[in-house]
């Protein structure tokens, strides 16, 4: 790997190598990261970024491999050496405690545990200054739990200033942020390089890469493919190192529009235990046509996939499936209707983890007569199943009988794949279906999607990768803040206007 | 230090887990009985022959494991459903307070149809004291650890009032105690002379049909499912707080007919030392067993076989008698760690 | 008119605030527990478990203090126990909870019949005698109810204040607080979850032991089998009751244990008219209305009863 730096190292990652089981999360991986530069992390989901800065901060240990900060080694396992020697993380999912306000957030873990009294006054004030110092603005003393993203987010940035962070590790920052919130996000980055910190740029999202980076390193199924300097490279080559291929887009014949086989009119959902809700939410979803709902993630596309799964009701406004007014609404009369849920989370949700496949694969249908009789089922049938799915949907497993959590996140995938298209479906809720799966696995639920799209079957594609959206979908619909846009045909609307939808612009009136 | 999943066991150490926490517990309790002066060896020597010595003991364990075997699978019922049942102690004595109310001749019915009658009607008892706690846990979100467990408080003081109001014997020369029931109500020996009654063939029953339940029903399937993970279950259509209240009946009657076998088959009458703590014995057995239902009746075996053992070993080798109930929560806590390491391997870095 | 007046007599506060004095320090111990994430169901043996080592620690000759730190010791290690089994290997906190106090309460039965093979009558020792404070304890009615109790009382009503204090004021309760919300915060900010639940769940046991102590060597003067009866359950649901803050806590075992005291003596008042037994469940009952009035707003630690790994989120 050529040292393309002048700057003195401050971060040098030397052969690490990371094993899950069989899985192989990192191999043999080596990165050096100057002062005053920003290096982009890119790779699709699942190509061992985040298990990467994990071990680099700590929380896990690597089976080999060693890092190396400010020339000191770094002992493995340890949050506080990496956070002494000057290393901060800002986490995907943040770390904050809902309980506290964000001066004891900040300071937690920063004075002596056995001194007897928190010194808030102090906390206060230092936080006060590097407020100010980086222009990052929040209220010292209001609970975490009534901030916005973008201000948590701000919170966790002075977590690490607070601690004289001098390399900043960002875990996918713009994954719940607006645009503006992203340019916001931006400009604090570029201030934060300016006074001399390092900083570590994860995301699998190429324009943010291109916008924020001074060199890329490309991960691919744990390995490193390729490094760049950003002033040197295009997207389009990026993207190829990235997916390992050219990114063909899958090829999509015309949609052959049907009737509307779900339709919310103004619908509108108690608020859920996230804050999630819909606000007199419109939408149709026709036969043969791919709806891409695209927004960023937290404005009410966890409930809409909870009202169309059965496990919300709407409060107000009127659902219809197949003309028909909905009642007595539930994941049971969902699946009756022939809808087919692929839930946003396949752990908690999607599967039961301790039961076996072959339980897993029926758990929507196991009341059919083809499972069971007078109460008792039929567990040959069951296993029969299962095994035609294994088969039908390449998915590797040691026997009907593992326990699905012994399973790969692609094959758990297809297995729920499996599940929901095998009684061929007239409506299919497909929410975050690629989520942290391997290329090869994102392209196969694709083209399952697109078949099923052909047989006359309307689905609902809920994404927070907009890419992904923009080559599925016949038409797009924006969400924000639990409403939903008038849907625009395939190629009406430009990036940079759905971006704009995104951050609400328009939305308000156009709802 | 890290858990990881890994591939189910085989057979061999299915059973070698187990076999390594009745190990530790033992050894342990090794150390109580030095403290106490005695060799460790003799004194279980003696256990074991108290318990399984004789035709005498080995019947006596059966008879006090009878009672042991429903209160296990009624823990085991809802454990399954992560229905956190610590109330089997309550449902016992509701089982057998309908037991003595319905049993001293209130139904003149010939045996044949009295025992079903009063069986139902014990179970649907000890079922309904459930639903409460489960009910509360649906509706409203309390704890059903926390209720069934002030349940099994105000339900003894509840017994204890109709033991000096109601039920009372008045033959009873004052004691709290009902009176017996009538000959037609009582389960009868299995051996002439005997005190092994048709219980203990009734929990074996009780045991093979809970099995076949969760096992092969789609209520069983369910049960499972829900306690594995509710979420999902939920998603999935399975309607969660029926289950719940399913599972809740369930296992309040399985629990109820402690009360009523004791009753009706061995005590005759009521009394407030009826149980001597089954049901919480009834959680260390169904923990013993992994919840399976067969495996209830050889750990409910297993368990009085230590309190029959320990009673007998008491009298002769000056251990008391509540080293057994050391040995049997040790077992517990062992066996929970051993359930574990069957399904996570450790990994220390 | 009678029922109401014994609200205006001494001895009903001075009793009422002795039967809340145990309450108070095991739902101190409790809500450390829970505070940190860990449902501590080992709460009843442990109170059985304290109550007889402090006990016997003064029946051995000891100090009456040395007895209240043997019993806090004591309860200490079922703490350790409990936490080892549920926080570093993450076991099901209600089945461990419901072990040690199976564990703990027929260890200290085995206990006093090894100690005391031969007795029919439980020995007596000399308990704490009230200390009244000069001059407050002379202020009619609030005087002797708070003022001239043991002195194990006054230590129960500082372990409140001493509780809040360190939950609110000092940087460990803030890791404690942020344990039970959110283990991975505590995790990034470089501290161990393990270390703070574990710490959290051994101080919480300490407590409770000294509440069950304060049993045989403050309100009574001997131990007998059975003498928590329940009380440990009863203070789980005076933390839910108490939202998990130490102040309201304090509140609902006061409230409580007046209600106790008043049932206590309406029984006398009634002469047997009604069966005693309907008294003597009230607390319990009081319990289960209690949860199901808070249950449902409740802002309970949101990270109670899941165990934590390092590194996940």
């Amino acid at each position: 790997m050529p040292d393309t730096t002048d700057s003195p190292i401050v971060l040098r990652l030397s052969g690490i190598t990371k094993r899950f089981g069989t899985l192989v999360a990192n191999d043999a991986i080596s990165l050096e990261l100057g002062k005053g530069e920003v290096v982009a992390l890119l790779g699709e989901n699942g190509a061992g970024k985040t298990t990467l800065m994990n071990i680099l901060f700590g929380h896990y240990v690597a089976d080999e491999g060693t890092v190396e900060a400010f020339d000191e080694l770094l002992p493995a396992g340890d949050p506080r050496a990496a956070l002494d020697a000057g290393i901060g993380m800002v986490h995907q999912h943040f770390t904050l405690a809902d309980n506290m306000t964000v001066v004891e957030n900040i300071a937690l873990g920063t004075q002596s545990p056995w001194s007897l009294r928190f010194n808030r006054a102090a906390a206060r004030k230092r936080i006060a200054q590097l407020s100010q110092d980086f222009g990052l603005a929040v209220d010292p003393d209001r609970p975490v739990s009534a901030l916005s993203v973008g201000e948590r987010q701000r919170v966790e940035i002075l977590k690490a200033l607070y601690r004289d962070a001098r390399i900043l590790i960002l875990d996918e920052p713009t994954a719940v942020l607006t645009p503006p919130e992203t340019e916001a996000l931006f400009r604090t980055l570029k201030m934060l390089v300016g006074k001399g910190l390092s900083i570590i740029f994860i995301s699998h999202k190429l324009g943010e890469v291109m916008a924020v980076s001074d060199r890329v390193l490309v991960l691919r199924g744990g390995r490193l493919v390729g490094e760049r300097r950003t002033a040197e490279t295009t997207r389009k080559e990026l993207a190829a190192l990235m997916v390992g291929q050219e990114v063909a887009a899958p090829s999509v014949a015309p949609a052959k529009r049907g009737e509307a086989l779900l339709v919310l009119e103004s619908v509108s959902t108690a608020p859920s235990a996230s804050g999630s809700r819909l606000d007199q939410a419109t939408l149709a979803l026709h036969a043969g046509v791919i709806t891409g709902l695209a927004g960023v993630s937290g404005n009410g596309q966890s409930a809409l996939a909870a009202l169309i799964a059965g496990t919300e009701r709407p409060v107000s406004g009127t659902m219809r499936v197949a003309g028909e007014p909905v009642s007595g609404w539930s994941p049971r009369a969902a699946l009756a209707q022939g809808i087919a849920r692929i839930p946003e989370d396949r752990h908690a949700v999607g599967t039961i983890g301790d039961m076996s496949v072959t339980e897993n694969v029926i758990s929507e249908r196991y009341r059919d007569r083809r499972f069971s009789r007078r109460g008792f089922i039929d567990w040959k049938a069951a296993r029969a199943f299962a095994e035609e799915l294994i088969r039908d949907y390449d998915v590797k497993c040691p026997s009907p009988e593992a326990r699905i959590r012994l399973l790969s996140g692609g094959n758990m995938q297809k297995l729920i794949l499996g599940r929901a298209l095998d009684p061929d479906p007239v409506i299919i809720l497909a929410n975050q279906p690629t989520r942290g799966l391997d290329v090869g696995a994102v392209a196969y639920v694709h083209r399952r999607l697109l078949e099923a799209r052909q047989k006359g079957a309307a689905v609902l594609l809920i994404s927070e990768d907009l890419d992904e959206i923009l080559a599925l979908s016949d038409e797009v619909c924006v969400m924000f803040k639990g409403r939903i846009s008038p849907p625009s045909p395939r190629g009406a609307r430009s990036i940079q206007e759905l971006g704009e939808m995104m951050a609400g612009q328009g939305l308000e009136a156009a709802a | 230090m890290r858990l990881e999943a890994k591939p189910a066991p085989s057979l061999a150490a299915t059973l070698a887990y187990p076999a390594g926490a009745v190990l530790v517990t033992l050894l342990s309790s090794s150390l109580l009985v030095l403290a106490a002066g005695a060799s460790p060896f003799s004194v279980f020597a003696l256990v074991a022959k108290g318990a399984a010595g004789s035709q005498f003991a080995l019947l006596e364990t059966l008879t006090r494991a009878t009672p042991l075997i429903f209160t296990g699978l009624a823990v085991a019922v809802a454990f399954r459903a992560k229905l956190w049942n610590i109330g089997a102690e309550a449902q016992l004595y509701a089982g057998a307070v309908v037991t003595v109310v319905l049993g001293t001749g209130a139904l003149p019915l010939p045996a044949p149809i009295l025992i079903p009658v009063i069986m139902i009607a014990a179970m649907a008892a000890g079922a309904l004291l459930l639903l409460g706690p489960a009910l509360l846990k649906t509706r409203f979100g309390v704890d059903e650890v926390v209720t069934t467990l002030l349940l099994n408080f105000i339900v003894l003081l509840f017994v204890s009032m109709l033991l000096e109001g109601v039920l009372k014997d008045p033959m009873g020369l004052g004691w709290p105690q009902s009176q017996r029931v009538v000959a037609d109500a009582q389960l009868p020996r299995l051996i002439q002379g005997k005190r092994l009654h048709l219980g203990f063939l009734i929990a074996i029953l009780a045991a093979a049909i809970v099995w076949v339940v969760m096992k092969k029903t789609t209520l069983g399937y369910e049960m499972r499912a829900v306690g594995h993970n509710p979420e999902a279950a939920r998603f999935a259509g399975i309607p969660v707080n029926s289950v719940l209240m399913k599972t809740a009946l369930l296992s309040g009657g399985i629990a109820a007919l402690a009360g009523f076998s004791e009753v009706a088959g061995l005590k005759g009458n009521l009394t407030l030392d009826l149980s001597p703590g089954y049901g919480y014995t009834g959680i260390v057995v169904a923990m013993l067993a992994m919840l399976n239902p067969l495996g209830v009746v050889a750990s409910a075996i297993f368990v009085a076989a230590i309190f029959v053992g320990a009673d007998a070993m008491s009298r002769t080798a000056g251990v008391p008698s509540y080293i057994a109930e050391v040995m049997v929560a040790t077992a517990l806590l062992t066996m929970v760690v051993a359930i574990m390491l069957m399904r996570f391997k450790v990994r220390w870095r | 008119m009678e029922a109401f007046e014994i609200l205006l007599t001494a001895s009903f506060w001075v009793a009422a605030i002795r039967i809340a004095s145990p309450l108070i320090f095991a739902t101190m111990g409790e809500l450390v527990c829970e505070r940190a994430g860990v449902l501590n169901l080992g709460i009843e043996g442990i109170m059985t478990a304290g109550a007889f080592a402090g006990w016997l620690t003064v029946y051995a000759g000891g100090d009456l203090w040395t007895g209240v730190a043997v019993a806090a010791m004591v309860g200490a290690l079922f703490g350790l126990l409990h936490a080892a089994l549920t926080v570093p290997l993450g076991l099901s906190q209600h089945v461990v909870g419901i072990g040690i106090t199976l564990l703990a309460t027929s260890l200290t039965y085995f206990t006093y019949r090894i100690v005391l093979p031969e007795v029919t009558s439980p020995p007596k020792i000399e308990p704490f005698q009230p200390l009244p404070i000069p001059l407050l304890s002379e202020i009619p009615l609030v005087g002797p109810a708070l003022f001239n109790q043991t002195p194990l009382t006054y230590l129960a009503f500082i372990a409140v204040a001493l509780t809040a204090w360190v939950l609110y004021r000092t940087p460990l309760g803030l890791a404690v607080r942020a344990a039970g919300e959110n283990p991975a915060a505590v995790e990034a900010q470089g501290l161990s979850v393990t270390g703070i639940r574990m710490g959290a769940v051994m101080a919480g046991s300490a407590l409770m032991a000294v509440g069950g102590a304060f049993l045989t060597m403050s309100a009574f003067n001997s131990f007998f089998f059975q003498m928590i009866a329940g009380r440990g359950w009863i203070c789980i649901a005076l933390v839910v009751f108490g939202s998990w803050r130490p102040g309201k806590a304090l509140l609902g075992a006061v409230l409580f244990a007046a209600f106790d005291a008043y049932q206590v003596r309406l029984q006398q008042l009634t002469g047997g008219m009604v069966p005693y037994q309907i008294f003597l469940m009230m607390p319990y009952v009081l319990s289960i209305l209690a949860l199901v009035l808070v249950a449902r707003r409740a802002t309970y630690p949101k990270a109670l009863m899941i165990p934590y790994q390092k590194g996940e989120r």
